[in-house]
């Protein structure tokens, strides 16, 4: 199997800092093709071409796009969210690293497909390379006159602007990264109002993953119906997956949608290190599912990760083998969400320290037969009882591994600790 | 650099809170924000100053406290551990003599967790003021950190 370059077709071949380089490699042809349709033309290719959100949710595009675009608001938002904090996520870092002109040109197609007047990208703090390539590709996007007044001369104006995060994982969330854009702390609003309806300054704000706005002009290129043919029919186009773990070649990877995660991880990933078994895979980040080596034919798509009742969309493969300790890679996954809870509701505030509490009776082997039944309950009750997607997916690991991993657990109970 | 001079950077818009405090925080060499200096951007803003402070205390990249001129944070996070035969943690407190979240007396280095830094393709990797250090071996470690002392 070989990977599918669509939007990483670029990655090492031209040098991101140069924008004749970009242009040189079909880069703002597709700006100025958009340019030519009428808008609503450009959100059918989008509708045609099923386009899923790349950030973790799959939310349809075009439907975000229809609802930014039937505002009638003069000030409307396009936010590119690049807070990418999700452990085992760096695929976002590539595209800006790589082909940071990709996705301004994708950001300004939408904007002008929704009548968007400014743009923002919001990346972590953290990715201070990041900051610096995108701020210097605008700037020279603005002397190309692909942004600012009367865009290659029409009468569409926009610009963008990059804003920088300050170290926590959930302004990755929209209404947090709002709140954080407007200069608070990044704690969530309840839903509705969308952000397409009430978002920045309560402005119709439409917000998309750094690989979402990358997509966009593949799709003005080859066209919605074309994409579609791509993937599975839930899942169309290619995906950018990164592998992480104990894998002999990590990185990131295209692969159009419906690929096995076994080929993944053997193919791609050349196999184990040392060729040692694998104990566990996670998918899509700490948020997602624990799966065991048995159930590696699961192919890459949105409904089947669903299942899991987790945003496993943003396409990480995180591989451990044999040598490690399931419980520990649990403790660090739930002191992860105990570290980055914004506080808000009391389930996500409180029950990731409970739940690391149980976990560490398992690793000290001091567990019994009702803790099992405590972790789950609480698990689930986090899961449920959270505002935010981020205490209702972080339990999903501790779910899933008490499915596929229940031997380990009893195990621990079974034999425990002497003394 | 004093606050003032990069207080005039920004415009006097409650939404610029975050971007002056990561401004002047990085130019200062501890690295740190104070009390005075809370109440001056507070009234550059005209925002209550408590809200500066929930600002502060929210995002992990601030502080309240002085810290050293070189702020080292090593990522915690499953893909780095599991891509590391060593302790970097271990080695860094013992070639600094402090343990994490303290300052080395000299006011050179503080010691930090931080979560995962997007680089989990080569880690194990730590973060070093804006640099990030990747493939972290124990030799790696000693010598990234006698560069900086010699720069001290
Ligand atoms: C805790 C949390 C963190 C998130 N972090 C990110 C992120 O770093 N990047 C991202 O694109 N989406 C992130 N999301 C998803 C966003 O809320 C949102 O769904 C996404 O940006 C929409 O873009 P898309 O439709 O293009 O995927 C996060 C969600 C949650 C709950
Ligand atoms: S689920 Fe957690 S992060 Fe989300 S709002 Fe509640 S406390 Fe905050
Ligand atoms: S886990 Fe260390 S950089 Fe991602």
């Amino acid at each position: 199997m070989n990977e599918m370059k669509l939007i990483s077709k670029r990655f090492g071949k031209i040098n991101p800092l140069s924008i004749d380089e970009y242009i040189k490699f079909d880069g703002y042809k597709n700006l100025k093709k958009a340019l030519s349709m009428e808008k609503i033309e450009i959100i059918d290719e989008v509708q045609k071409s099923y386009l899923r959100g790349r950030g973790g949710a799959g939310f349809p595009t075009s439907i975000k796009m229809m609802g930014l675009a039937k505002e009638s608001n003069k000030e409307k938002f396009i936010i590119c969210n690049a807070d990418e904090g999700e452990p085992g996520n760096f695929k976002d870092r590539y595209l800006m690293e790589n082909d940071p002109h990709q996705i301004i040109e994708g950001m300004i197609i939408v904007a002008f497909a929704t009548g968007g007047t400014k743009g923002i990208i919001y990346v972590r703090g953290e990715y201070q390379k990041s900051i610096s390539l995108l701020k210097w590709s605008i700037d020279e996007a603005r002397k190309f006159g692909y942004l600012g007044k009367n865009i290659l001369g029409s009468k569409f104006s926009f610009d963008i602007e990059v804003r920088s995060g300050a170290g926590s994982y959930v302004c990755g969330e929209e209404f947090a990264l709002i709140e954080s854009l407007e200069g608070k702390p990044g704690r969530t609003r309840v839903k509705p109002p969308f952000p397409t309806q009430s978002g920045i300054n309560n402005k119709p704000t439409l917000i998309n993953n750094v690989e979402t706005f990358s997509t966009i002009p593949t799709i003005i290129e080859i066209g919605g119906a074309n994409f579609s043919k791509i993937g599975t029919p839930s899942s169309t186009g290619t995906k950018l997956i990164s592998l992480s773990g104990n894998v002999k070649h990590k990185g990131v990877f295209e692969i159009p949608f419906g690929v096995s995660i076994r080929d993944v991880i053997y193919e791609l990933g050349g196999g184990i290190e040392n060729d040692r078994k694998i104990k566990l895979v996670q998918l899509g980040g700490a948020c997602g599912p624990i799966i065991p080596e048995y159930m590696l034919d699961m192919i890459i798509d949105f409904d089947r990760f669903e299942e899991f009742e987790s945003k496993t969309g943003a396409g990480a493969i995180i591989v451990i083998d044999e040598r490690f300790d399931i419980f520990t890679i649990l403790l660090k996954v739930v002191r992860f969400f105990q570290h980055e809870s914004c506080g808000k509701c009391t389930p996500c505030r409180e029950g990731h320290i409970q739940l690391g509490n149980l976990i560490e009776k398992f690793i000290e082997r001091k567990a019994m037969m009702q803790d099992i039944v405590s972790l789950e309950s609480l698990a689930r009750v986090i899961h449920q009882a959270s505002l935010c997607g981020l205490g209702q997916t972080s339990p999903t690991a501790i779910i899933s591994s008490l499915r596929y991993f229940r031997d380990d657990y009893i195990d621990r109970i079974e034999h425990p600790k002497r003394g | 650099m004093i606050l003032k001079e990069i207080l005039q950077k920004y415009p006097k818009k409650d939404d610029q809170l975050i971007e002056i405090l990561l401004d002047y925080q990085s130019a200062k060499s501890n690295h740190y924000i104070s009390k005075e200096e809370i109440i001056e951007i507070a009234d550059y803003l005209g925002i209550p100053e408590s809200k500066v402070c929930s600002v502060l205390s929210f995002y992990t990249f601030f502080s309240v406290k002085p810290r050293g001129k070189h702020i080292i944070q090593v990522c915690k996070d499953v893909p780095c551990y599991v891509s590391s035969n060593i302790d970097i943690l271990k080695i860094i407190e013992t070639e600094l003599g402090i343990l994490v979240n303290e300052t080395t007396p000299n006011q050179q280095f503080t010691l930090e967790f931080t979560s995962c830094l997007g680089c989990c393709d080569v880690g194990p990797v730590m973060r070093i003021n804006d640099k990030i250090y990747t493939h972290l071996t124990a030799d790696k470690i000693k010598a990234i950190l006698s560069e900086y002392r010699v720069n001290m």
